[in-house]
């Protein structure tokens, strides 16, 4: 494994694998001394040309932990804004060195682009409208502590699936690990084609939040992307969180056992309420935690072995 | 009683791995770790203090077995767990990644303890000083012991063992396989 750009890129070992590493991971955010030697040496660079807190700030801690040096830099303040190129930017930053790069990037495919023009490891943070697959770990990793193996799980995923990277990395994520999983989202909200889609790759759609939630193990709440919108997919942020956010009345039609997701940053009052946010079943603290762990991992798995930097 | 006992049979696991010769029987690995269990307590004066640390895979069970040991002789439960030491290795970037083992670490902690690390073979010395190391990162010991199952000799570093089950001359072409029940369904040690 050199670069991680989407989850399709992943047998459902590999996936397995860095899991697995994780837990061993979450044991040092316990410790006193939170620091392993492993990726001594190393250096990492997060390239954010979009805006983040904690898929930043979680990759950054940690590289830190793991001993990388990690450097920061982000799409302003950089000779990006000079006018310089994408390419010959992360070129120039190649060439100082780094063992890997995690980009985050308003346009879709961008990482996958930049893979082909370095020699260092490429980590995609997030590409536009494309995938996450660092958030589709880390929500496997929450959900598979929560509820054990998610063969034969159920997990709902719901709200703006049109603007979401992190819907299709969650997507064949959980599919690959064995899970069901059900799209819910208004029709303005559902990904063009969807019908085909699901009927490809075997998962579920639905328009009707409530019919769903009585029958899934987790749900998983999107954020509604308003900076990625122009407008007219909902008539009023009200109307939206009567038909399709999680009201405290939902939370009752959820089972016992049933967990709530979602990757933040949240829109208190619009797809998530407050008391659902807050609940006892919200992983959302969980989510952000295990991030850390997922990303050492990851890191783990890209650079500690053979096959990079002969 | 198992098929490794007999020297020509191959054990039905390993039937490849195993061709060797046999040095330690299942019997002579639980006098050695009887002998070592009371050696442990003759050098801390009973069980107080002491932290038993096994290192992945092999020596986990011999620490368990150690502290059973031990119990026998003074009655007292010694704390027992797994020290994983795959992120503190300095051969990661010449291996494929392997995934970390479980690690547990008694609730106790390892502060002020006398921590005894056990594993099945030394050789080059280095996975011990990755243990040392990751040790360092969980606390401080106020000593560290090391018990193994077998010395092959060869040390890279200089690390010694305090408790050993049988020193083993041996080239460095040959194999040392420690082969324990609790993994491998045969119980023995073989050179090859």
């Amino acid at each position: 494994m050199k670069h991680l750009l989407s989850i399709a890129d992943l047998a459902p070992e590999e996936i397995t694998s860095i899991l697995d590493t994780a837990v061993s991971m979450h044991e040092v955010q316990d410790r006193q001394v939170k620091k392993l030697p492993t990726l001594r040496g190393r250096t990492v660079i997060n390239f954010f040309f979009e805006d983040s807190t904690r898929t930043r700030a979680s990759f950054e801690i940690a590289g830190k932990w793991m001993s990388a040096d990690t450097i920061n830099l982000t799409g302003k303040g950089t000779s990006v804004s000079k006018g310089e190129s994408l390419r010959d930017t992360v070129l120039t930053i190649d060439a100082m060195g780094v063992d890997m790069m995690i980009i985050r990037h308003p346009a879709s495919g961008a990482p996958a682009q930049i893979a082909d023009w370095v020699d260092c490891s490429i980590v995609n943070a997030g590409d536009g409208t494309h995938e996450h697959p660092s958030q589709a770990l880390l929500d496997a990793y929450t959900l598979r502590r929560s509820l054990g193996e998610l063969e034969g799980r159920h997990v709902a995923i719901v709200g703006d699936l049109t603007h979401s990277r992190v819907l299709r990395s969650n997507l064949l994520c959980l599919r690959a690990l064995g899970a069901h999983v059900t799209l819910v989202a208004p029709p303005t909200l559902m990904p063009s084609g969807v019908h085909a889609w699901a009927a490809a790759d075997g998962f579920d759609v639905s328009y009707d939040l409530d019919e769903v939630l009585p029958q899934v193990d987790a749900v998983m709440m999107l954020r509604v992307q308003r900076e990625r919108m122009s407008g007219g997919y909902f008539p009023t942020a009200k109307e939206y969180a009567v038909t399709y956010g999680l009201t405290p009345r939902r939370l009752g039609l959820l089972q016992d056992h049933a967990v709530i997701c979602h990757p933040g940053p949240m829109n208190r009052g619009l797809e998530i309420s407050a008391d659902a946010a807050d609940a006892a079943r919200s992983l959302v603290l969980d989510q952000v935690s295990a991030g850390v762990a997922v990303r050492m991992s990851i890191l783990y798995h890209l650079l500690a072995g053979e096959g990079d930097a002969q | 009683m198992s098929p490794a006992r007999d020297r020509d049979a191959a054990p039905p696991q390993q039937p490849v791995d195993l061709g060797g010769r046999e040095v330690l029987t299942d019997d002579d690995i639980q006098r050695a770790l009887t002998r070592i269990a009371h050696e442990i307590l003759e050098g801390n004066k009973g069980p107080q203090d002491l932290v038993l640390l096994g290192i992945p895979t092999r020596g986990v069970p011999l620490a368990h077995r150690l502290a059973a040991a031990i119990a026998g002789v003074e009655g007292a439960q010694v704390p027992t767990g797994s020290l994983d030491i795959t992120m503190y290795r300095d051969d990661l970037r010449t291996q494929p990644t392997r995934a970390p083992e479980p690690m547990s670490v008694p609730s106790g902690g390892v502060d002020g303890k006398v921590v005894v690390l056990v594993d099945d073979v030394l050789y080059s010395g280095r996975t011990v000083r990755a243990a040392l190391d990751s040790l360092a990162d969980l606390g401080r010991p106020s000593a560290v012991r090391l018990a193994v199952l077998v010395d092959r000799g060869h040390r890279e570093l200089p690390i010694r063992a305090d408790y050993v089950g049988k020193n083993l001359p041996t080239s460095r072409s040959e194999r040392v396989m420690v082969r324990l029940q609790d993994c491998d369904d045969v119980e023995g040690v073989w050179i090859a």
